[in-house]
């Protein structure tokens, strides 16, 4: 029986290799579930945080934060990349990147230099292969990020904006738009876009422990450190979401090879059979 | 609406909610020393440091709460703690930067073949194309 026995082991390969994008399917759809919960759980902090900023801010109308210093001239912006450590989760890197690519090109086309804070093992080898400066790296966060191994990575271009070494800072990272759906999403992160919606309050001001601007300048950094979390924490959820996609579509490819080659191996057979039995009765009749 | 002698107390982190009610009192560990904060209390805004935030609630009860360090904020009805999920110093903070930083050159040390903003470009953009080719090969086939 030539080949059938070929066909037999290459379906038993492809079902082994089916077996493993379900279960990464799963995996994906119970991780993404849980990153979405941590998206949501992320929320309070952040809007509670804007809000007692915006109160400082209006409440000491002469202190400017450095981090609030709109300078008009770009000589140089940071962008900071959000990727994810690993591969299988379909055009979601690529998309980003491309995102990031068109922004680092836009920025160049005016003169400015851009200096890149990677986040994701993904990211940093993509980006280490072009000419574009990278100040800093996290990656191996794993579905989990903290808040903690983030500040590092921030606290570089918080700094470099502090000291006007760059004078825009952005954040890239894959927005989780539904199951189906993630897109890039390009943010400002500093300076702090005024919130025009503020409406104007009742009006108090606070007893300051120590100063204003010291509380002032603490707090800013905390914010642009939960949203550069908010965005890690977003990307995670966008990734599971576009593994599980990408799984369901690996595991429906296998299942639909396996019925090729099923059909194939039946014909081989019925093949095999029918020759021997020609043999036999060819044989038979020569007697 | 809370009680008149009660304060909503929030206590929220970046990665989450953690506190939530109404209390009769709260006791933080201010820059400045501790403080303790009633109902009714002036508006004051204050940074944390690393300690125990402590929450006393109507029925009796008291909660203890370990922040990293953070801030409050405080409003005649209301208290919202803003707590650092990490120790945070700026020592601690300098280094993690650095870490930071030096990942980001040893990554840079080892290079691959330099490429060029356009091959980059054009690499994902086949990518991207295949991919497509993919997705429609899929539809015609399934």
């Amino acid at each position: 029986m030539p080949g059938t026995k070929e066909i037999r082991a290459k379906i038993a390969s492809v079902k082994n290799t089916q077996k493993i994008t379900r279960a990464m399917q799963m995996v994906a759809t119970s991780k993404m579930r849980r990153a979405q919960e941590h998206l949501r759980a992320a929320r309070p902090y952040a809007d509670k945080m804007r809000a007692v900023i915006a109160d400082l801010a209006e409440a000491n109308p002469d202190y400017r934060s450095p981090y609030l210093q709109c300078r008009a001239s770009v000589k140089s912006v940071g962008i900071i990349v959000i990727s994810t450590d690993r591969g299988l989760a379909g055009a979601l890197n690529a998309n980003v990147f491309k995102e990031t690519l068109l922004l680092i090109r836009e920025w160049q086309g005016q003169g400015a230099t851009v200096n890149l804070g990677v986040v994701g093992a993904k990211g940093l080898a993509f980006f280490r292969r072009l000419d574009t400066r990278i100040v800093a790296n996290v990656s191996h966060l794993g579905d989990r990020p903290h808040v903690k191994d983030l500040i590092g990575a921030v606290k570089v271009l918080l700094d470099a904006y502090r000291d006007a070494d760059i004078d825009r800072l952005f954040l890239v990272n894959a927005e989780f738009v539904n199951t189906m759906t993630q897109r890039p999403a390009v943010r400002q992160l500093l300076p702090l876009e005024p919130s025009a919606t503020q409406a104007p309050r009742e009006h108090w001001d606070y007893i300051y422990e120590p100063e204003a601007a010291q509380i002032l300048d603490g707090l800013l950094i905390r914010y642009v450190e939960s949203q550069v979390y908010r965005g890690v924490v977003e990307n995670v959820a966008a990734e599971m979401a576009a593994r599980m996609v990408a799984m369901k579509a690996a595991t429906d490819n296998a299942g639909k090879l396996v019925e090729e080659m099923q059909l194939i191996y039946n014909k081989a057979r019925q093949a095999a059979i029918t020759k021997e039995l020609a043999e036999i009765v060819g044989g038979a009749s020569a007697l | 609406m809370a009680e008149r002698n009660t304060i909503q107390v929030d206590i929220v982190s970046a990665e989450g909610e953690i506190f939530s009610g109404a209390a009769t009192m709260v006791f933080a560990p201010a820059s400045q020393g501790d403080i303790g904060v009633a109902p009714r209390h002036a508006p004051l805004l204050s940074m944390l440091k690393p300690g125990e935030v402590r929450v006393q609630t109507p029925g009796g009860e008291e909660h203890f709460f370990f922040v990293g360090g953070g801030a409050i904020e405080v409003q005649p009805q209301r208290v919202t703690v803003l707590a650092d999920t990490a120790l945070r110093a700026e020592d601690i903070d300098e280094a993690a930067a650095l870490a930071a930083k030096q990942r980001a050159e040893e990554a840079l040390k080892e290079r691959p073949g330099l490429i060029t903003h356009a091959q980059a470009l054009t690499e994902l953009a086949r990518a991207t194309a295949q991919l497509k080719v993919l997705a429609r090969l899929r539809k015609v086939r399934g």
